[in-house]
């Protein structure tokens, strides 16, 4: 299953990459993969913008404007005017559930 | 002295899934069973359906699995208790060591988001349980998804132990351990069944569910409301094929847009469940006859009152998704709210309409 196209904050610019596969090993969507020794983009919209990438990536190849992609908490940070946050619960598989 | 300690220790509050106690060079640890009672599982389906999964929890420590020695894996985990019930089953027959980091009870995706399962605590946690004492080697192994809140780096400059992300699933730790510690595309990929998405909707219906009367109450007083005052006999008549629709806007949104997400079209959450909320008022004023709206009014109204409604609960599952991101759902909020004050602001319009001519006003 993919979300909306052309919409995701990822970057990635491949000469800083020094191709330890980090985001590779990270990313639960597979949009890195590794392509003659370095990270390459499967399909930008794949990408969820968890932030794992960008958080391990000790190089600085990658940014992602990183958050909660939560209706309920993204409606809450407009009405207060502060970053979405989850004010969720847990499930084995999901954030709000 | 050792041996009355651990008992006393053991005595006081072991908790139920646990098997004894090792000893360990930074004191004695419990061991825990790999096995579900009775009341793991009972525990696991009242966390599903919302009844207690704030305090569902473990103490943050370490923890043995079977009889691990200084050379045993060391998997972290959260301290909600369902998670780490799932990993302790999951490392049935295998010997390894257990880190369970402070979540506030919060499972390990949800947790690295908010930043609790996360660089700092993982970095504390090592230390205050001696973890360097306990294993001779330094190598730790966290759930993929705690790569949103744990910086890898960071934690080997800090402790030392280097951070291998494993499995998204702890299901798959046995396979993962037998590969020699390498993933197939399988295990690091993010999976969402139709038995995912079902297990999640309980906690859709119920927020929507409490929401309920007061939309109830509202339709009840619309409908009620006469020239002579409020009528008991119209409120519902006239309101209970309305509550009906009500209440099929909400499992069409709630329900049958999470289980059938990848077969309703289109990307977007807001568009899926507002096919599928026009869909049930159709196929609820067409084929159900006590639901059957004759009013022109009133169609118009439910036709773009509900699949809007629908609409919106749906956007709501995109917290529990695991492929949405922050900026597609900023996007379909931004097209979308204007668009559901305007629905509900026109369907205002046309119950105005509809009780003018029923108390023949106009």
């Amino acid at each position: 299953m993919k979300y909306l196209a052309n919409v995701t904050t990822l970057q990635y610019s491949l000469d800083k990459c020094t191709g330890c596969g980090r985001c590779v090993e990270v990313c639960p969507q597979r949009v890195f993969e590794m392509r003659d020794k370095r990270a390459a983009i499967t399909d930008r919209d794949l990408c969820m913008e968890c932030g794992a990438c960008a958080l391990n990536c000790e190089f600085g190849a990658i940014t992602v404007n990183a958050g909660v992609g939560c209706a309920a908490a993204i409606i809450n940070s407009m009405v207060t005017g502060g970053p979405p946050t989850c004010g969720c619960g847990d499930t084995s598989v999901g954030c709000c559930g | 002295m050792q041996t009355m300690q651990t008992l006393k220790f053991v005595k006081k509050e072991a908790p139920a899934w646990t098997t004894g106690t090792v000893a360990t060079p930074a004191g004695p640890l419990y061991r825990v069973s790999t096995e579900w009672t009775r009341d793991d599982y009972r525990g696991m389906i009242k966390s599903r359906l919302g009844a207690f999964r704030m305090n569902y929890t473990v103490a943050p420590g370490l923890y043995a699995a079977g009889d691990p020695t200084k050379d045993s894996d060391v998997f972290v985990t959260a301290n909600y208790k369902l998670t780490f019930d799932i990993l302790r089953r999951a490392l049935k027959g295998m010997s390894a060591w257990i880190l369970v980091l402070d979540t506030k009870s919060i499972n390990v995706w949800c947790a690295a988001g908010k930043g609790t399962f996360g660089t700092e605590e993982l970095i504390k946690r090592i230390a205050d349980v001696k973890l360097d004492a306990v294993v001779g080697h330094r190598r730790i192994i966290l759930p993929q998804l705690g790569a949103v809140g744990v910086n890898a780096g960071e934690v080997r400059k800090k402790t030392g132990f280097r951070v291998s992300f494993g499995p998204v699933q702890a299901r798959d730790i046995p396979a993962y351990v037998q590969a020699g510690y390498k993933k197939t595309e399988e295990m690091s990929t993010i999976r969402f069944s139709m038995l995912d998405r079902l297990v999640l909707t309980p906690m859709e219906i119920n927020p929507a569910m409490k929401k309920f009367p007061w939309v109830a109450g509202g339709i009840l007083v619309i409908f009620g409301l006469q020239p002579q005052g409020l009528l008991f006999q119209p409120a519902w008549s006239n309101g209970l094929p309305f509550l009906v629709l009500a209440l099929l806007a909400v499992l069409a949104g709630a329900f049958v847009t999470p289980v059938l997400l990848p077969y309703v079209p289109f990307r977007s959450f807001a568009i899926k469940g507002w096919i599928v909320g026009v869909l049930s008022v159709f196929a609820a004023t067409r084929f159900v006859d006590p639901l059957n709206v004759q009013d022109t009014f009133l169609l118009a109204a439910s036709y773009l009152l509900f699949p809007a409604l629908s609409s919106y609960i749906a956007l709501q599952f995109t917290g529990s998704t695991t492929f949405t991101g922050m900026s597609g759902v900023k996007k379909e909020l931004t097209i979308g709210i204007p668009l559901y004050f305007g629905a509900a602001g026109i369907s205002a319009v046309l119950m105005i309409l509809f009780k003018l001519k029923e108390w023949r006003i106009v």
